[in-house]
């Protein structure tokens, strides 16, 4: 048992540091594509909202719709 | 007569909210004008949208965003053969957004008021992102609380008469990250859970029940609905976008949801857009959404009485939607004019399939085309189909 924590103390420090060091694996400059336009989730705020609220005016769910931000302007 | 179904406002306010929510990865989006026109037709219902949108930055840290949107409603749905007259009425809502952003982080503070003559709405919305690891990563989170004043119009379209029913409070919880897989691919998910208290039945809405054919000969009668005080909901949602080896983009997102209530709901969406040139932007889109009925529903309940909990609203039964869109984008003006930068003219035109699987169309009762009658809970089940059509103007400058 103690043996199996001392592994995981270990994984979680290592985890843990490494995180700390984490390079971005895109770097800015090959990020034109995801920059394009027709990548954003959301290009158009009012008509996207207005097809929610017609999906949650007439559906039992509601919620979690994709608007909550995101990177590299992708709402 | 209240224009919307239960909720309505509160789901119109919170959507407003999160279409200004929190936007870039620390950089606020270009300054734009909108204009909007929408109609709704199915299920008897008309509707109108109207909404302007302007969003300004005054600095490269603060922007304030302002939304005023318009809904008429005109027409009579399939609640008006049970209970309710003919439908007309108007809501207003406005709108106030402001972001901030610093370092890495942007706050997001907005207020919205939605009003029609029976449904009072006032929602607060705050929220942060926080971007991290080489700006690979973006993790957000808000929190909603709406306040609703809940009432129903027993005068008429024209001549209204508003008894105010109670209230309904609405908080809502939000987590979101996005990522950067690839160079081409992104990936995003987001959980939310909500929880209501309060009058929370539609009160233009009923059930109905068994009655001996002696004592009515129709072999059914109209009651009120009866939901619990108290509604917790969870959803979650996972979404990819992908860019191909073209340019163009296509995506796929799948959302679970489920809740005390015993509604558990999928939806599925797939989305394509297609860039032309500068000028052109065509996109489709089809989605797909099932979910079970509420453990209270029933299309047609034995007697009276028959349970603490009642509810007979078809957004609480087993149902079915399919989504057909497609939508075309014009930059009209790519190069810019006056003090705009760009502008863009869009029309979108979505086709919505309605199904129901425990929800009945009681108006085929007792009027079938062979001169016999559909008994209580025989009828066929509804179902509808609804067009809608959007146009807008964006400007951004």
């Amino acid at each position: 048992m103690r043996v199996l924590s001392k592994k995981l103390v270990i994984i979680g420090a290592g985890l843990l540091l490494g995180a700390c060091s984490i390079q971005p694996w895109v770097k800015p400059y090959e990020r034109d594509r995801l920059a394009d336009p027709i990548m954003s989730w959301d290009r158009d705020a009012i008509s996207g909202a207005y097809m929610d609220h017609i999906y949650e005016s007439r559906e039992g769910s509601r919620g979690a719709t994709g608007t909550a931000g995101g990177g590299c302007g992708c709402n | 007569m209240r224009t919307f179904p239960r909720h309505l406002s509160r789901f119109a306010a919170v959507a407003a909210l999160s279409l200004m929510c929190v936007a870039g990865a620390a950089v606020l989006p270009d300054d734009r004008a909108d204009l909007f026109y929408s109609t709704y037709r199915g299920g008897g219902m008309d509707i109108t949208g109207e909404s302007v949108l302007v969003r300004k930055k005054f600095s490269e840290q603060f922007a304030v965003e302002g939304n005023y949107f318009i809904d008429k409603v005109s027409g009579a749905s399939i609640d008006v053969l049970s209970q309710a007259s003919v439908i007309k009425d108007q809501r207003n809502q406005k709108s106030l957004s402001v972001d901030y952003i610093h370092d890495k982080t942007q706050y997001n503070l907005s207020y919205t008021d939605s009003t029609e003559r029976d449904y009072i709405s006032n929602t607060t919305h705050v929220s942060l992102s926080q971007d991290m690891f080489g700006d690979l990563t973006t993790v957000s989170l808000g929190f909603t609380l709406s306040r609703d004043k809940v009432g129903e119009n027993n005068g008429t379209a024209n001549k209204p008469d508003v008894a105010w029913l109670g209230h309904a409070t609405s908080r809502s919880f939000e987590g979101g990250l996005s990522q950067i897989i690839t160079k081409n691919l992104i990936a995003g998910m987001t959980l939310e859970v909500i929880t209501d208290q309060g009058l929370l039945s539609n009160p233009y809405r009923s059930i109905r029940y068994s009655v001996d054919p002696s004592v009515n000969p129709l072999g059914y009668a109209l009651g009120s609905q009866i939901y619990p005080n108290t509604h917790t909901s969870t959803a979650v949602e996972t979404r990819a976008k992908y860019y191909l080896p073209y340019r163009a983009a296509a995506s796929i997102s799948y959302r679970y949801f489920s809740d005390t209530w015993g509604i558990r709901a999928s939806t599925i969406e797939l989305d394509y857009t297609h860039p032309i040139a500068n000028k052109w932007i065509f996109e489709g889109r089809v989605r797909h959404y099932s979910q079970n009925s509420a453990t209270f529903y029933s299309d047609l309940f034995p007697f009276a009485g028959s349970q603490n909990f009642v509810a007979r609203d078809q957004n609480l039964a087993a149902s079915t939607n399919n989504t057909f869109d497609g939508k075309v984008t014009w930059a009209f003006a790519p190069d810019g004019f006056l003090i705009f930068k760009r502008a863009t003219a869009s029309f979108d035109v979505s086709r919505i399939q309605f199904k129901y699987s425990d929800f009945r169309n009681i108006k085929y009762y007792n009027n079938t085309p062979g001169g016999g009658g559909y008994q209580p809970g025989s009828e066929p089940l509804y179902a509808f189909d609804a067009m809608v059509y959007q146009v807008y103007l964006s400007m951004f400058f």
